[in-house]
């Protein structure tokens, strides 16, 4: 036990517990229960409490254990996700302010409700909705597995701690909504901000510089021969499409949604998709901590590589700071975990429950149903670390990003074409989510001792190239997923088929703020 | 609040600055221009301060791109 350490964690952590609980009053609303406010905080973020929401929504404390993680394992290739949260920003950023305008104009609050409106079919947004629940709820377990590995470092064991903490999460989300994580994500963004700042200095100086910490990476990935701190020929491939397919990816899940449908209007949209990318500096800071660790000597705990992060600030920094550095990771948890069962309970109330239970559901309804699928989200997630092996939640999201990529013809394009037929999107669905599943059964990793679903890595050999090129799965799915929706369309077309009516209008996708078709929700809050 | 649209084709969101978006979605999946060590940056291999300077490049293409099309309200 490190007493110190655990001192200071459980200051900051009620702290911040306190915040989610008081955030009900922020920003105060005239009623909590609609979806408007309970689940978008209104509707009426600004700049930087935008930023602060989105930022502490997409870099998420799994994110911060996992990238060191990688890299101290495999090297260069963990240090995808630079790339990754370069090109996502220019790429979204005029597509995002399109999905913004249609769903103010429509009063939208997920993912499946656009595909809802544009495409006519419950049916499709019902696959988009189970999509986005079955790839978030991993993505939450995961976020315990952050926390996990902080409470394992201070010498914290058994699961009563890591109940305790997700009991107050799902207590505080339950009553103040969306508006608790963007409150605490101040808090830990700037707790986050200060540790690496300080991590990024303070450790090479002590480890003899930047130099000798990458030299001493060299020499382990060369005696271990894999891995190294460039890519080969192999893995180029891999990189790149991981690359773009994670971040084709990242704004096609329901809580990236939520945090844009939060923001007041367009131009604090576009505004962070230039700013937002100072998280991505700090994503490859961070990442250069898997080599510190190697140059420090740093072991896991076991074989749990996600340790390492923690072990490198016990072992460098004095006991108060890494207490400080604990903190950040765990808040750094609680805010994408908030954010991410929202958007599941979302999905649920809006999609499934007011669609096939209760079509007549008042805002009032909608919002108590939230409220409980939320709760249900965070047990499940809770069950899911306790009662079944962690690496069983890893291998889950790396599927989910998988299958939540197979939501681009129908929500990314969507937002540009009403070119598809219904039917050909079910179509393509189906394939992208069948060819996803089968690639990523036959994926091998000897490291982990996974004779299936053991990365996202895919050997171009097995389909008979003479080749040890490796490319991303979920790239290859995608590629299906589109083929079949453009042929399932043509077929859909010689057929006649009925194709479902288009509840959107060109100009809905450029309406703003102050626009009479953009809906104004009664709030006291201040409007700046 | 919204500008009358008299090119019926082209959309209120066209701005020949949208173009600019390209280079930093697509400058940073070209793994030749940064796969080496040398040369280093206060001991940092190419690979590692390449890339994280294009985010630099990211963050200025997406501010022209903002500064030029934001709506003033």
């Amino acid at each position: 036990m490190k007493t110190t350490e655990i001192v200071i964690f459980t200051i900051l952590f009620l702290v911040v517990s306190g915040m989610g609980f008081l955030a009900a009053r922020w920003r105060r609303p005239n009623d909590l229960a609609s979806l408007n406010e309970w689940g978008l905080g209104g509707r009426s973020f600004g700049s930087w409490i935008t930023w602060f929401l989105i930022g502490g929504d997409l870099y998420t404390a799994y994110t911060f254990v996992a990238v060191p993680a990688l890299i101290f394992g495999a090297g260069a290739m963990g240090f995808y996700a630079v790339p990754y949260t370069v090109v996502v920003y220019p790429m979204v950023m005029l597509v995002l302010v399109r999905l913004w305008s249609v769903s103010h104009v429509h009063n939208l609050v997920t993912p499946a409700d656009f595909v809802r409106v544009r495409f006519g079919s419950p049916t499709l947004a019902l696959l988009v909705a189970i999509t986005g629940i079955v790839a978030t709820m991993p993505y939450i377990a995961l976020q315990l597995i952050g926390i996990e590995a902080v409470l394992k470092t201070m010498g914290l064991t058994g699961d009563l701690p890591l109940i305790v903490a997700f009991a107050i999460l799902a207590a505080y989300t339950y009553q103040s909504g969306l508006r608790a994580p963007a409150l605490i994500a101040f808090v830990k963004d700037s707790l986050i901000y200060l540790v690496i700042l300080v991590a990024i200095i303070y450790i090479p100086a002590k480890l003899g510089g930047m130099g000798s910490v990458f030299d001493a990476a060299k020499a382990k990935f060369d005696a271990a021969g894999s891995g190294g701190i460039t890519l080969n020929a192999n893995n180029q491939l891999q990189y790149v499409t991981l690359a773009l397919g994670s971040a084709l990816a990242l704004f096609l899940y329901p809580h990236s949604v939520t945090g844009i449908l939060a923001s007041r209007n367009r131009n604090v949209i576009k505004r962070n998709m230039s700013a937002l990318p100072a998280y991505s500096l700090l994503l490859g800071l961070i990442a250069l901590l898997g080599y510190m660790a190697i140059a420090a000597g740093i072991t896991p705990i076991g074989k749990d590589n996600n340790t390492i992060v923690p072990r490198l600030f016990d072992a460098m920094f004095p006991d108060w700071f890494a207490g400080v550095a604990f903190a950040a990771v765990g808040i750094g948890a609680l805010v994408p975990a908030a954010i991410m069962s929202i958007a599941a309970a979302n999905l649920f109330s809006r999609n499934i429950y007011k669609e096939y239970v209760n079509r007549n559901a008042t805002a009032a309804q909608e919002a108590t149903v939230s409220k409980v699928a939320s709760l249900v989200v965070k047990v499940g997630a809770v069950l899911c670390i306790l009662l079944i092996d962690p690496q069983f939640s890893i291998d889950l999201q790396l599927i989910g990003g998988v299958i939540i990529l197979q939501t681009l013809p129908s929500v990314g394009l969507g937002l540009y074409t009403r070119w598809f037929h219904r039917g050909g999107l079910i179509a393509g669905w189906a394939a992208g989510m069948a060819a996803g599943m089968l690639l990523l059964y036959n994926i091998s990793n000897p490291a982990t001792d996974h004779a299936h679903f053991g990365g996202s890595a895919f050997p171009l050999a097995q389909l008979g190239f003479d080749t040890k090129i490796t490319v991303y799965a979920g790239f290859l799915a995608l590629i299906v997923n589109l083929v079949v929706a453009v042929l399932g369309t043509f077929v859909a077309r010689a057929f006649r088929s009925s194709d479902g009516p288009d509840g959107t209008r060109p100009e809905d996708y450029f309406a703003d703020q102050g626009d009479p078709r953009v809906h104004e929700l009664e709030t006291t809050a201040p409007a700046a | 609040m919204t500008t009358p649209r008299d090119d019926r084709r082209r959309s209120p969101d066209y701005s020949p600055l949208n173009w600019l978006l390209l280079l930093p979605v697509v400058i940073p999946l070209v793994p030749p221009l940064f796969n080496a060590v040398e040369p280093r940056l206060f001991g940092v291999p190419l690979f590692y301060w390449l890339q994280l300077a294009f985010i630099v490049l990211g963050v200025t293409t997406t501010t022209l791109v903002y500064r030029a099309t934001r709506r003033n309200r």
